[in-house]
């Protein structure tokens, strides 16, 4: 258990996908290797690369227990937090492959710009719309508040848009993650118009793009089940909301 | 040659967390208003608290909110402001209410009120028993208090300078007074300059954990703001008290709630005794942090800590079963999986405590005004949150009460800062108002000692871990205080790498340092100065408080180089100071 006990440390490959918007006409690919121990994170060897070898090295990361959403990242092809993603838990006989997620436009190294993924979150509204003035708290069962419970736990990291061969082929494509977003606030108990989020998903690039294929739920640090609030949004846009 | 931008706004908020976001929301619709963040808004720390929020809302048992201001004033150990406790306390209610109407989906009793959950140190009239007044969300009360927050700044249109890094106040003189002006930015995606000319600026910058090695904080956690206003000539109250918190991952510092105690886990250590039934014999587990952490602290020095060497002891969670560990603790339970590869439903989790919360600040009003010493107010600043010292924490916070802090008084702090630049003229800007900045970032940019930033700071780090932690001497801090002016030293000759201008997170980590080095000093001086036991700061040499001598808040002052100390009262209305026994 890392600093617990008495652990050997291992040579680590990391290739990572540089770009320097200032002096690179085209990403390439560069090779740090690293001393590791089986419990460190991605995020440990990236900062060790940046501490002991490469300053210039680039990538956005805060909290660094997977609560931030800022180190989303594609490890060995799949989009995962790099501060989540244990060393042992990756197949270090090879080198780790470390890249920007696809689809946001590259800004540098491991950095995209997040300006479309919050453009797109926030044209679904996502935010509580009632005209009731309750006195105290509205009320609410506890049936009714886990009925939307798994889609409260998003932290906008982007792993599951940009996991989305719909969001890397049509980038008008609202995404995984606002449609979370919308779903959050359509099956909550207290919200008023669920049908407007409703009527901006049942457009052309709305729900219906969506092909089903999971990326989007097997990239999800939280554990969200994105592609079955996709569904729920997509029977909602049919039948009605059913809470 | 830099690029330096010119924007004019009514109020200029720094910080996109809690209270940051909490004073937009009062600000934005009436004046206009600007939030600043070196960061996005929801990666800010405020989203990694977990165990909730306290208002003496009553809804599961009896309950008043002035029980809850004498626990806030115990809990610090009598160093707390009374009349700014009782408004913390007294504003609680709607705070929390505040929240739930803006959206947030609190946890629920059986008939649909907000639920709520036993905390540390808040009890039943007056330490009679553990009392139920945590409002939660699982354990990421946090978490949906941040996406609320950033949920109604989009619904109201809230202006946002995200990754823009100020570093630099502006204050100028307005019928001899210093006033504030605005704030100056460096942005992170362009390496430009932004002067932020403004009537009213807000600080809601967060702590400075980072000083040491084993923390919960983010690393963003620099006190980036709190270093500011020192440099400015801004006092900083009670920096000597810093909170760790009992229950950290061991080795790793990553929080683990305090509301799994509030559920019932209990700390044991080796041999599996429950050793808070010694320290605390009537709340036991859910004694302050301050208590327990030293009680672990002690129980590994005396040879009963747990695992291979001893060094950590153990939260037993397994007699809560899946089912409470799944629904109301289900974060921690992950991170304990994902980071230790221990399952806390059938084993107990190795912890000790990890540095977490910053009760000392920069001193405010209980109206969010920021001071320039006891009692004279710099027109058009504000500060709230964990920046800040009102002081509602005194000397060792009560969990549940910081998520409640940076609504209470981010709330207030929008709300004055508003009303402060409907009445008042946009101050003329200093000259060259953007020049130490402009010179900071050039220095910086190219740094080509042989100094390394990395390791100035983990020295720093491992330094304040190991004399300034949660038991200090005057020797443990004597040797802090030389090692962090060394360090200082070496960092006038650091190098860096990048030289670019395009995220430069290699000079931004540069910057950051300076603010750590700068604030771990204070601490330290301040640290040594306090020489008797109190809250969180706690002096083998000086075992027992000592209110004769030290029952103020320590106020200190950057004179050039060196650090000069004063004293500022403790407010006291209707709690005089006991023995604090639990």
């Amino acid at each position: 258990m890392g600093e617990l006990g008495v652990v050997d440390s291992f040579t680590v490959t990391f290739i990572v996908r540089r770009f320097n918007p200032e002096t690179d006409s085209e990403p390439h690919w560069q090779d740090f290797d690293v001393e590791m121990y089986s419990t460190d994170r991605v995020l440990d060897g990236l900062h060790k690369i940046k501490w002991d070898q490469d300053g210039s090295l680039s990538f956005r990361r805060s909290c660094a227990h997977g609560i931030c959403g800022s180190d989303a990242m594609r490890i060995n092809g799949r989009n995962r937090l790099a501060c989540k993603t244990l060393i042992k838990d990756l197949d270090i006989s090879k080198p780790v492959y470390v890249e920007a997620i696809k689809g946001l436009p590259l800004e540098k190294d491991l950095i995209v710009d997040m300006e479309p993924f919050f453009a797109a979150y926030r044209e679904v509204q996502p935010f509580l719309q009632t005209s009731a003035k309750p006195k105290k708290e509205h009320l609410q069962s506890v049936e009714q508040r886990e009925r939307f419970d798994d889609t409260t736990k998003c932290i906008l990291c982007a792993a599951c848009t940009t996991s989305c061969p719909v969001f890397w082929t049509d980038g008008q494509y609202f995404g995984p993650a606002a449609i979370v977003a919308a779903h959050r606030f359509i099956f909550d108990s207290r919200d008023e118009e669920a049908q407007v989020r409703l009527d901006i998903l049942n457009s052309k690039e709305g729900v219906w793009r969506c092909r089903t294929t999971f990326n989007c739920s097997e990239a999800c640090p939280r554990g969200i089940e994105v592609t079955k609030a996709i569904s729920e949004v997509k029977q909602a846009a049919i039948r009605g909301v059913r809470r | 040659m830099t690029t330096v931008h010119h924007h004019e706004y009514d109020v200029v908020i720094v910080g996109a967390g809690g209270a940051g976001m909490r004073a937009a929301i009062e600000s934005a619709p009436n004046v206009k208003t600007a939030v600043i963040s070196k960061l996005y808004p929801t990666r800010s720390h405020t989203g990694a608290a977990q165990g909730g929020m306290a208002a003496a809302l009553a809804n599961v048992e009896e309950d008043s909110w002035e029980w809850h201001t004498f626990d806030t004033v115990k809990g610090g150990d009598y160093l707390v402001d009374q009349d700014a406790a009782e408004i913390l306390a007294r504003e609680a209610i709607d705070a929390v209410l505040d929240l739930e109407n803006m959206g947030l989906p609190f946890n629920r009793t059986p008939d649909g009120k907000i639920d709520q959950r036993r905390f540390g140190g808040h009890t039943r009239d007056h330490g009679k028993a553990p009392v139920r007044r945590s409002c939660y969300a699982a354990d990421r009360t946090g978490h949906m208090i941040l996406q609320t927050l950033f949920q109604n700044c989009v619904k109201l249109g809230v202006e946002f300078y995200n990754e823009f890094y100020v570093l630099d106040l502006l204050l100028t003189d307005v019928k001899g007074k210093s006033t504030a002006a605005g704030v100056v930015a460096y942005e992170l995606s362009t390496g430009d300059i932004h002067v932020f000319n403004a009537t009213s600026v807000i600080f809601a910058t967060g702590g400075f954990g980072k000083m040491y090695k084993t923390t919960s904080n983010a690393h963003t956690l620099t006190g980036d703001g709190v270093g500011i206003a020192w440099r400015k000539g801004i006092p900083l109250e009670d920096m000597e008290f810093f909170q760790f918190h009992p229950t950290g991952l061991a080795g790793l510092g990553i929080l683990l709630t305090e509301g799994a105690r509030g559920e019932g886990a209990i700390l044991r250590n080796a041999s599996g005794v429950r050793f808070m039934e010694r320290y605390a014999p009537t709340i036991k587990d859910l004694a302050p942090r301050d208590i327990i952490s030293r009680c672990m602290v002690q129980e590994v020095a005396e040879g009963r800590g747990a695992g291979p060497n001893k060094d950590y002891v153990l939260l037993d969670c397994t007699h809560l079963g899946a089912e409470v560990l799944e629904t109301k603790l289900p974060d921690i339970t992950e991170f304990a999986r994902t980071y230790l590869g221990v399952d806390p439903v059938v084993e107990p989790v190795p912890v000790m405590p990890t540095a977490h919360y910053a009760m000392g600040g920069i001193p405010t009003t209980v109206n969010a005004e920021v001071l320039l010493d006891n009692t004279t107010v710099i027109p058009g600043l504000y500060a709230a949150g964990e920046c800040a010292c009102v002081s509602v924490h005194g000397s060792n916070r009560l969990g549940t009460n910081s998520l409640l802090d940076i609504n209470v008084f981010g709330k207030r702090a929008g709300k004055n800062a508003a009303a402060y630049a409907k009445k008042a003229k946009l101050p003329a800007l200093p000259k060259a108002a953007e020049q130490f900045v402009v010179d900071l970032i050039d220095s910086a940019r190219t740094a080509n000692g042989k100094e390394s930033v990395a390791s100035i700071r983990k020295e720093l780090q491992v330094e304040m871990d190991r004399n300034a932690q949660v038991f200090r001497t005057e020797k443990s801090l004597g040797h802090a205080q030389k090692v962090i002016h060394d360090l200082r030293v070496r960092y006038a000759k650091i190098g860096i790498h990048d030289r670019g201008q395009r995220f430069n997170t290699d000079l931004l980590e540069a910057v950051e340092l300076g603010f750590l080095l700068d604030l771990a000093e204070v601490v330290v001086v301040s640290a040594r100065n306090r020489k008797e036991s109190r809250g969180g700061h706690m002096r083998d040499d000086f075992p027992d408080r000592d209110d004769k001598g030290y029952m103020q808040h320590t106020m200190a002052y950057k004179k050039g180089d060196d650090i000069a100390l004063g004293w500022k009262p403790v407010v006291i209305t209707n709690y005089p100071p006991m023995e604090r026994k639990y």
